[in-house]
Order: structure tokens, then C-alpha cells, then sequence
């Protein structure tokens, strides 16, 4: 344990409204959750906080529910909560079994939606699943409220454009239309960091997004567009090797990532074909 | 604060950001919780809160107020499970086995042979392969089926 | 008699699976400080300065200069220092211990260390510095591969492995007498007790008793020495209990793993698998310090031509000085890497005769009366035709092989042994020691031997409690407290059972001579204490001569077959085991439950090393060093395992036992490699990753080698063994 608990801070509000408030007096406040990437940090000595705003007693940002058509999962509801839930088996069957793979049930129940997209890494899970869903995060501060589709909702590397004083309160989800599909490759079969994670949208146009192969989770738009305009799916797959961007890492390789993504899209291609 | 700890209401005062693993086995003198990796992958820090497995290495003190904790202490030595996994060599050098007992206890009673390797996967046991902790949660239904 | 056979009720209580049993972070004292360890962050150079950037009040600081004795954690070779004092040879070497009571106070304190660097070496086999070389030779070998058919020739490797025992290693050191007591997460307690002696000097009071051990693997065998002294230094500057745990970070960065290893074949064979020619060459990477390499060299060498009969066989090995950390013990010792190499090389044998590779080693397989490779005579409790036999069959290889043709799913097979105990003269050397002795409620064993998981108490108890006559309930085992118990050498080498096993057997045999007939309370409430203490005896046939390599190397062996089933996906080259067959001999099952055991845990740790337990080295440091990206085995990631246990028994083991503890890690990388080979995919090296059998099946080796070795090593190796 590499960090000096004693001199950290919390505030854990009870409502939305006070935790909007908390964060418009003070936007160095860090938001929490179910701190299943925060406390490694805490753990390994590398956070770069020092204050913190609990978000877990406002029962507002827990509850998943259907407005109409879209799907509304609020920013602190639990993979487990995400796996049990029958709006989100029925309309993001994708999302949930991205859930089941997200870590073992200790971190199912206690990561959240909210928290994978703050955190803004590349090999976030849920992240391909939002953006191939054309997702939307909802941001609030004291002033109002602002919705980004998650496709924009990132600026860089770890880098969003959620300001500092801003929570993200929910993930909206458009009705979704054609068939679901989730792949991720991590380092062994179960609670493993992502190589490689894919997922796609058998609409027309197709929707496929990527993580862990570029700075940010990102949508393969060429290669949808190329899918669109009746390419065959061999040049489908070469136009996604050169729009990508992956990097050698301590888990796994350019080389590696870029020709699994080619063989996943196939897979996706393949195992969505309409009966 | 105030939480129930192995069913039992206590207060026990701990800086909010204190690692829960950190506040029982200090504060509350309960060992039983084992810290193995600090990152949440080991599962050797198990404990159930709210009757749910989660990695108290994770955890900060403040989101257990009002909430239940249970340790492998809160077992006692009565559950079957536990005997089991002597019997059956599902503990061979017992370090992961607290934990081990939580995750199992909180699959319900006779859990299928997926859903228990999919609800053990964030329990490493560096010892054993599985195949004996297989043996010992079986061995507990067999148990039940018989009486 | 009936305890040994039967999965008798362990000695270890109910403790483990309540919380209750306490392991080294468990022990509190009063008035303890923690302790921690200011390591170098360079592969190699000179210390030049050290700068205490903090407040000191209420520390405890060591350095080199605060050693009372020598400087050395002493093992084989007085090599290592305790504490650097000036150069530098690795990444995690040990500089300054700081110790407070107040663990943040303890994270804060800023050490500032100043270097000058030198150009590290990282390449085994480009590295100056041999640590040991060995040689093992039999027949001719010109005349061996003159008189072959067909010439092959391949190179394997092996990466590092970390033991990731779930428990990581701590001790307490408490001062006690003009000395220290060191309690702790320790597989030798007299390995530690000796290194703190050397490091003490001045003839003082030293006593270790080991806590209960969350596994060790090999990995608590030397290094715990290094971390008790630590911890008795500052233990004895500040006159207080001082505890070190290491983190896991800690731990895989500074302590020992399994050492990566290059190896050569060449091997003359006739076109109908007899194997003519043996030709063998082992590198090994020791790191930058002596540690135990000599000796997994020797046993690696000496298991290199696996259990195979040739009459030409030369077995060359090098292990090499690298400025990376030292590594050292992990289960199989030196037998999992060459094995590995030999039993793919045989599968490449069989591709390129296109023959059985079950019929290639039948062909070749050691029988009783054959000598192996040092020119050891095999009796007849060699087994390898039975363990092969079983294996083929149990599995259903023969039919899944074709029924696997082509499709994504393959089967391989691997024949493997392990000798027991030390090496050579190794035992007799030791001259381990054991006791017995009468209690008011039966008898107490007293070894040194330690319980970390493998069901050392309680098979014990069960040798004593037979060998005596006595219900097995009435044994039991004293705490390994070297105050207390007799040296009985270390808890390695597949020889807790075998060799310490047979001295308790003599010793209670001698007991109950001395009995006549009373039950020991009894004789204990009538005649007072008695006690039996023997030594060990090594079989009066065994002749090994250390000079040249040559004859018993191991009193015994025992011998297995694995078959592993593997699934792979096609689009992500992900291989999953699906199932495997370990059928193994071990003499005897003393206590069956707790064997298979051992085999299971072996075989999931086989797994591992097979397919994704990768150490990432950059610039001689490990950069994965967390459970996050060094990933062992889950529930998920381990076939279903079908564990058979024959009995060819070793007359001189205690009920025929052999050793087991190794055996079951030394055949599933093999047997699951072949399953990989099986699709076409020449891999050779393990782990074999998603990324090496993609690079495989697009048939380019060199990218698989560079791939592995800059891993590995930081960089491609300048020469193939």
C-alpha cells in the first residue's frame, strides 16, 4: 500500500444537487465510484488526486430505466446491476456481455458504467459497445445539463471534454436496430485487461468500434462507410488494418492487434449475415 | 461510523479513505482477510458487502456505512463449506481460501459447474488447479442431497 | 497399518478455511515498526552517493556499514551481498532498509540515490560471465550420428516464470537473547538460520520459526535469507520487532523466478525412431548473482536428454552472470525448461519421420536395465512404458488424433521423469535429520520440513504413525521453531517424502523397538522421555562421481505422461486446454488426496508456463511486475484434469514412495505445445501466446525468436545457443 490515506479528503454527498454544488466550489474534487481502477492507484502509489467527491449515496445515478426508446443507465449503476437488468438485456444484449467480462464478480460488483468512461482509458470495455451504439453521455453541473455522443466524448489520450466541474449523470442509448456483437481478446479467458476489444452493429450502415488499437476508443468509419457501399468484406477488412493505430505494449503487439482486428471484423461480418 | 460487521452492529472509526482490507484487519483485529496483489485481481481480500463478493483492497471505509460486511470470520466454523475444503484439499496452503469460501458461499446453493468457474474467476489459487475446490463445493451438495 | 494410503483427516485443523490460522502479516508485537527496502534503479554502475531527503527523527536506518558479521546472504557461493556497498548489478538491489512505526512517515521518506552507470549486459549468451558450465557425456558421438538415418537439429526457449505464490514474502524480526528471533513466510528454515549467522557473526543468538506459508514453489527457498537479514538488522539497530511484508510489486520486481533458458538439439535418429546421437547444449540466464544456478543447471542438464535410452548423448550447459535480478528456485528446478525442449524436439522427430510420436518414444524410452544419460543403471522401478501406456490410453489419444485432424482442436503428448531428491552426492552431503519422541499423548515428529500447502504435517504423521503401529490421531508435529527441530534440510527438490519421509520411518522403527510392545504415553508416563533421532542413509548401492558427471544422479525417479487437448480460435490464435490426461508415478500415494493435489496445482502451474505467464523485461527490470499484466491461470483458463496415480514402488522410499512435489509442471507445456504442432504450427517456445502462434502460423521463425527474446531479454540474443 503505497499511499498515505490519512491525507486524502472526501466529501460524500446525498443528492445530485449537492454533489453538483460541491464540484462548482471546489472543481479539483475528483469523482468516485466504485473505485475498481482509483484505489489501484491507491494502492500502487500513483494518484494524482488528492480530494475526492463520493458519488455512491446518490441513489439517482444507480437507476437504469427505459424513456421510450432509449435506454438510461445512470452513471453509478454496476456491471452486476447492468447484467441483471432486463431493459439493458433487451435492448443492449452487447453491453451485457461486455459486462460479464469486464473482471471477476468482485469487480462486477463494484465497477461502474459511469466511472469506465471517466477514466477515459483506451481498453475500456463498455467503451466500444457505447460508441458502436451511437451512446450518449449526459453531463451536468449547477447550471444545467449538456448531452456529448460518446463518440466525441473523448479529446486525447485519458483526455475527455467533461470540465472539471462537470458529472457525468447517465449514458443514453438510441433504440438499437440490427444484430449486437462483442468480442474482446484480453491476456487469458476470464478478468483480463483487453488486447484487443470489438464491437459491431449489423444496421445499414454497420457500427463497429474498437478499443486498445488507438489513443481513444474509437468508430471505424471508413471501413463501415466501405461496408455501406457494397465492398466485399476481404477489402472491408484491409481498409480497417490501415485505420487503425496500434501500439506495442507490455500486453501484446501492433502486429498482433492489427491483424485480429481484421480477423474480428470478418468474424463480426460472418456471425451477423441476416438468416 | 456505523455498519453491521458479521452481522452484529458495530462503530468503528476509521479515516473515510482507509482501505476496508486495512480497517478489519486492524482496526476490527479480523486477519482473516488476506491482502495478495492490491490491485483487486487476486480475490485473496474477499469479503461480502451487502451479501455480495467484492475486493476489499478496493474499497474505501466510507461507502460501508449502514452497509453489511461479512469476513470469513462471520462464518465461525460451522459452515460446511469450510470443512469441505479440508476434507476435499480444496485449501492446500489456505491462503486464498478465506476469500475462496466467501465468493463460493455467495453462488447459492448448488451452483452448476460454470456458473461456479465463471463466479470463482476473480479468486486465484496459485495451489490447487480448481479441480479440489470443485470437489469440496460439490461435495457440500452431495452432502445436502443425501440428508 | 492403515493411515498411509488413506486420505486420512489433516493435521492442519479447520484454521485455514476460517480465518483463524495466522500467516507472517498476521503476527503483531508489541512496540513492532515496519520496514522497507531503498532499492538501486539501475542494471548496473556504482553507487556514489546516498542522500537521506527527510526528517530521520524516530527511523531506523541501515546500510552496508550496520552488518555486525559478513556482508553476504550465504548460500552456495559467498557472492551476494546483504546490502550493496558499492557496485551495482542489477535493477531492485538492496541499498538502504528504513524502519518506522508510522508506515506513512515510512512511504515518505525520501532516499535519493546517486549512480554512476556502466554499460549492463542482458544477453545470456553474449554475456563474459559464466556462472557455471557442465558437461555430461556418454558413448561416441560421431559414431552415434554416423551411423543415424536422418539428422535433426532445433532451438527452444523458455521465458522467465514467477512463482506468485498468493501469499508474498514477509518476516518479522524480533530481537531476542543478544540475537534475533525471525518469524516468517519461509520454506527453509535453516537455510535462513545459517544466513543470518554469517551476516550476525559474533557467534550470536539466532532462532527461526516459520509461520504458515500462503505457497512457496521454490520461491521462499533462498530468497527469504536475504529478506531476514534485512529485516535482523534493523531489528537488532532498534532494538525492536521489525516487520517487512513486500507488496506484490515488490515482490515480482526484486525477488527470483524460474530461469529463461535457450536450448539446443541435434539428434541422430534411424529411419525406424531409434534415437542414435544425442547432442544437447543449455544456456541459462542466473542473473546477476550465483544464487542456486549450479544446480538447476545440473538438474536441468541432467533431465535434458529426457527419458530416452541413447548411447552416444553429450549434454553441455552453461549458466550465465546477466545484470538482471537473480533467479533462482521455482518447482521443477532446471526439469520443466529442459524437458520441455527435448520432448518438442521429439514431436519434431516424429513430423520429420512421419511416424507415431507415440511409437517414437516407445521406441526410446528408458527400460529397467538401461543406463540414462550419466550412466545410471535403471532398476525396475523405472516406469516409463507404464506411464506412456496408461496415458495413450486413458486419453483416447490415438482416436482423438484423428478425429482432430483439421479441425480446431489437437491432442499432445508428452513423456516426461523427475529424480528425487538431491543430486548426486546432494543428500549425503546434507545429512538431514529427523526425531521422534514419546508425549504424554503419543508421539511428536520433529523435522524441519516445512508445511507450505503440500501436506508435509500430515503425511508425516502418517509414515511415523504407521511405521510405529500407532493410530495416527496419537502423531503429532512439533513447530518449525530451529530451536526445536533437527536440520532437515530444505523443502525442495521432491524430497519431503522420499528422503525426510524414510528417516522418520527408521526413527520410528527404532522407537518402537525401544517400546517393546507399550504404547508410547504409556512408556512416557512410566519411563519418562525417550527420543530417536537418525540420519540420513543413502541407498548403499549409490555411486555418483561429481568430477566427471557420472552414475546414480538421483536415488530414484518417478515418471509421467501428460496428453493435453487444446482448442484454438482461428481469428485470435487463442489456444484454450481443453483437457489433460497426467497419469504419474510416484511409488506411492501416501496420502492420495493430498498427491493428486500436487498434481493438479502442478499441472495448472504447467498451464501457465505453457501459455500466458509472460515476464516483459526493458533495460533488465520487469515491466509487467503486477497481477494485472503477468497473468497466471483462473478458473477459466484451466482444462478439466484427469489424474491417474501409479505405484511402481522405490524400495527404499518410505512405503515405496518416490518424490512428486516437481514432477506434474515438468509435462504440460510440452504435451500442450505438441497439441499446438499438431495444427501445423511450429511453435517452440513457451509461453507460447496468442502473439507467438500467430507469428508461428504465418511460418516465419526468426520473428517468432526475435518476438520472444526481446521480451525475454530486451532484445534479440546475439547467438542461438
Amino acid at each position: 500500500m503505497r499511499t498515505a490515506t490519512s491525507t486524502l479528503d472526501v466529501e460524500r454527498p446525498r443528492s445530485l444537487k449537492a454533489a453538483l454544488a460541491a464540484l462548482a466550489r471546489d472543481a479539483t474534487l475528483a469523482p468516485m465510484a466504485g473505485c475498481t481502477d482509483l484505489y489501484v492507484a491507491v494502492n500502487f502509489g500513483t494518484l494524482d488526486a488528492s480530494r475526492f467527491l463520493d458519488l455512491t449515496a446518490v441513489d439517482a445515478l444507480r437507476r437504469i430505466t427505459m424513456r421510450e426508446d432509449v435506454l438510461v443507465i445512470g452513471a453509478t449503476a454496476t456491471y452486476s446491476e447492468i447484467i441483471r437488468s432486463r431493459h439493458v438485456r433487451k435492448a443492449l444484449p452487447m453491453l451485457v456481455e461486455a459486462s460479464r467480462q469486464i473482471g471477476g464478480l468482485q469487480i462486477q460488483n463494484r465497477g461502474t458504467l459511469g466511472g469506465n468512461i471517466a477514466n477515459a482509458s483506451p481498453a475500456g470495455d463498455s467503451l466500444p459497445v457505447l460508441a458502436a451504439a451511437d451512446a450518449i453521455v449526459v453531463l451536468q453541473n449547477t447550471l444545467g445539463e449538456r448531452r456529448v455522443p460518446l463518440t466525441e466524448f473523448y479529446s486525447g489520450y485519458r483526455k475527455s471534454v467533461r470540465a472539471n466541474e462537470e458529472l457525468i449523470t447517465a449514458i443514453e442509448v438510441p433504440r438499437q436496430h440490427g444484430a449486437q456483437w462483442f468480442r474482446k481478446v484480453g491476456t487469458r479467458a476470464a478478468q483480463a485487461i483487453s488486447k484487443i476489444v470489438m464491437a459491431g452493429v449489423r444496421d445499414m450502415p454497420p457500427r463497429i468500434a474498437l478499443g486498445s488499437v488507438a489513443a481513444t476508443v474509437v468508430r471505424a468509419t471508413r471501413t463501415e462507410r466501405a461496408l455501406a457501399d457494397g465492398a466485399d468484406i476481404g477489402e472491408a477488412a484491409r481498409i480497417l488494418g490501415d485505420e487503425i493505430h496500434p501500439i506495442d505494449d507490455v500486453r501484446s503487439t501492433a502486429l498482433y492487434r492489427r491483424t485480429v482486428a481484421m480477423n474480428l471484423l470478418r468474424r463480426f461480418w460472418a456471425d451477423t449475415m441476416p438468416a | 461510523m456505523n455498519l453491521t460487521l458479521n452481522g452484529a452492529p458495530v462503530s468503528v472509526d476509521a479515516h473515510p479513505l482507509k482501505r476496508l482490507l486495512d480497517v478489519l484487519r486492524e482496526e476490527c483485529g479480523l486477519t482473516g482477510t488476506k491482502e495478495g496483489c492490491g490491485e483487486g485481481e487476486c480475490g485473496a481480500c474477499t469479503v461480502l458487502l451487502d451479501d455480495q463478493p467484492v475486493c476489499a483492497c478496493l474499497i474505501p471505509w466510507a461507502q460501508c456505512e449502514d452497509r453489511s460486511v461479512i469476513t470469513i470470520e462471520g462464518l465461525g466454523d460451522a459452515h460446511p463449506l469450510q470443512q469441505a475444503f479440508m476434507d476435499e484439499v480444496g485449501a492446500q496452503c489456505g491462503i486464498c481460501t478465506p476469500g475462496m469460501v466467501l465468493t463460493a458461499l455467495s453462488l447459492g446453493p448448488n451452483p452448476s459447474m460454470e456458473r461456479t468457474k465463471e463466479g470463482l474467476a476473480g479468486n486465484l489459487c496459485r495451489c490447487t488447479g480448481y479441480e479440489a475446490i470443485y470437489r469440496a463445493i460439490q461435495s457440500v451438495q452431495a452432502h445436502k442431497a443425501k440428508r | 497399518m492403515h493411515a498411509v494410503g488413506t486420505s486420512v483427516k489433516r493435521k492442519d485443523g479447520i484454521g485455514k478455511a476460517t480465518g483463524q490460522t495466522k500467516y507472517a502479516d498476521d503476527l503483531q508485537f508489541a512496540g513492532m515498526l515496519y520496514g522497507r527496502t531503498v532499492r538501486a534503479t539501475i542494471p548496473c554502475g556504482r553507487l556514489v552517493g546516498v542522500r537521506h531527503d527527510f526528517d530521520t527523527t524516530g527511523f531506523t536506518i541501515c546500510d552496508h556499514r550496520d552488518i555486525p558479521g559478513r556482508n553476504l546472504v550465504s548460500l552456495i557461493v559467498d557472492d551476494q551481498p546483504c546490502l550493496v556497498e558499492r557496485d551495482i548489478r542489477h535493477v531492485a538491489e538492496p541499498v538502504v532498509l528504513l524502519a518506522h512505526e508510522d508506515r506513512d512517515a515510512l512511504l515518505a521518506a525520501n532516499v535519493l540515490l546517486e549512480y554512476e552507470e556502466q554499460a549492463p549486459v542482458f544477453d545470456p549468451t553474449a554475456s563474459q560471465h559464466v556462472l557455471k558450465e557442465l558437461l555430461i557425456e556418454k558413448g561416441n558421438l560421431d559414431r552415434g550420428f554416423a551411423s543415424a538415418d536422418v539428422i535433426v537439429e532445433g532451438t527452444y526457449r523458455t521465458g522467465h516464470q514467477e512463482h506468485v505464490y498468493i501469499e508474498t514474502n514477509g518476516v518479522v524480526a524480533v530481537p531476542e537473547g543478544d540475537g534475533v528471533v525471525v518469524y516468517g513466510s519461509i520454506q527453509c528454515p535453516f537455510y535462513v538460520d545459517r544466513a543470518l549467522r554469517v551476516m550476525l557473526g559474533g557467534q550470536r543468538h539466532v532462532r527461526v520459526v516459520q509461520t504458515e506459508t500462503g505457497g512457496g514453489f521454490g520461491g521462499k527457498e533462498e530468497y527469504p535469507s536475504m529478506l531476514a537479514c534485512h529485516a535482523a538488522l534493523l531489528a537488532i539497530k532498534s532494538n525492536r520487532p521489525v516487520k517487512i511484508i513486500y507488496d506484490r510489486v515488490e515482490d515480482m520486481l526484486a525477488t527470483t523466478k524460474r530461469h529463461p533458458s535457450i536450448i539446443r538439439h541435434r539428434t541422430g535418429v534411424k529411419s525406424d525412431g531409434r534415437i542414435t546421437a544425442m547432442d544437447v547444449d543449455v544456456v541459462i540466464d542466473g542473473g546477476a548473482y550465483v544464487t542456486l544456478s549450479p544446480v538447476v543447471l545440473s538438474r536441468g542438464g541432467i533431465h535434458a536428454a529426457g527419458p530416452y535410452r541413447c548411447a552416444n548423448t553429450r549434454i553441455r550447459g552453461r549458466a550465465m552472470f546477466t545484470n538482471t535480478p537473480p533467479n533462482g528456485a521455482f518447482r521443477g528446478f532446471g526439469a520443466p525448461q529442459t524437458q520441455f525442449a527435448m520432448e518438442v524436439h521429439m514431436q519434431r522427430i516424429a513430423e520429420t519421420l512421419q511416424m507415431d510420436p507415440v511409437k517414437l518414444r516407445e521406441r526410446n524410452a528408458l527400460r529397467p536395465g538401461d543406463l540414462t544419460a550419466t550412466g545410471q543403471k535403471l532398476r525396475d522401478d523405472c516406469s516409463a512404458l507404464q506411464v506412456l501406456k496408461e496415458a495413450v490410453k486413458r486419453s483416447g489419444y490415438r482416436r482423438k488424433s484423428k478425429k482432430y485432424a483439421g479441425t480446431n482442436r489437437g491432442i499432445g503428448v508428452a513423456l516426461f521423469f523427475h529424480g528425487s531428491g538431491f543430486t548426486g552426492s546432494g543428500e549425503l552431503k546434507l545429512g538431514s535429520r529427523a526425531a521422534v519422541e514419546c508425549t504424554e499423548s503419543g508421539v511428536r515428529l520433529l523435522v524441519s520440513s516445512t508445511e507450505i500447502g503440500q501436506g508435509t504435517r500430515t503425511m508425516h504423521a502418517q509414515i511415523v504413525a504407521d511405521a510405529l503401529g500407532i493410530p495416527y490421531e496419537q502423531v503429532e508435529v512439533a513447530p518449525v521453531d530451529t530451536s526445536i527441530v533437527p536440520d532437515s534440510g530444505p523443502t525442495v527438490a521432491s524430497r519431503t517424502c522420499m528422503v525426510v519421509g524414510k528417516i522418520l520411518e527408521r526413527a520410528s522403527h527404532e522407537l518402537k523397538e525401544k517400546l517393546n510392545g507399550m504404547a508410547p504415553a504409556e512408556y512416557f508416563r512410566l519411563r519418562g522421555a525417550v527420543r530417536v533421532d537418525k540420519q540420513h542413509v543413502p541407498p548403499e548401492w549409490l555411486r555418483w562421481d561429481e568430477e566427471r558427471y557420472r552414475g546414480d544422479a538421483y536415488a530414484t525417479y518417478a515418471w509421467a505422461c501428460d496428453v493435453a487437448e487444446v482448442e484454438m480460435d482461428r481469428d485470435t490464435f487463442e489456444v484454450r486446454p481443453i483437457r489433460i490426461t497426467a497419469v504419474q508415478d510416484i511409488g506411492k500415494a501416501i496420502h492420495p488426496a493430498l498427491a493428486t493435489g500436487q498434481v493438479e496445482g502442478g499441472t495448472a502451474q504447467g498451464v501457465g508456463f505453457a501459455l500466458i505467464e509472460q515476464v516483459v523485461m526493458k533495460n533488465g527490470a520487469m515491466v509487467n511486475a503486477q497481477l494485472t499484466n503477468y497473468t497466471i491461470p483462473t478458473t477459466l483458463d484451466t482444462p478439466a484434469m484427469d489424474v491417474v496415480l501409479l505405484e511402481n514402488p522405490f524400495p527404499e522410499g518410505p512405503f515405496g514412495a518416490k518424490g512428486l512435489g516437481e514432477l506434474p509442471i515438468d509435462g504440460p507445456a510440452p504435451a500442450i505445445v505438441n497439441a499446438i504442432r499438431s495444427f501445423g504450427i511450429d511453435v517452440r517456445e513457451v509461453p507460447a501466446t496468442p502473439e507467438v502462434v500467430m507469428l508461428a502460423a504465418q511460418g516465419s521463425r526468426p520473428a517468432v525468436e526475435r518476438h520472444v527474446d526481446v521480451l525475454t531479454y530486451g532484445a534479440p540474443v546475439s547467438a542461438s545457443a
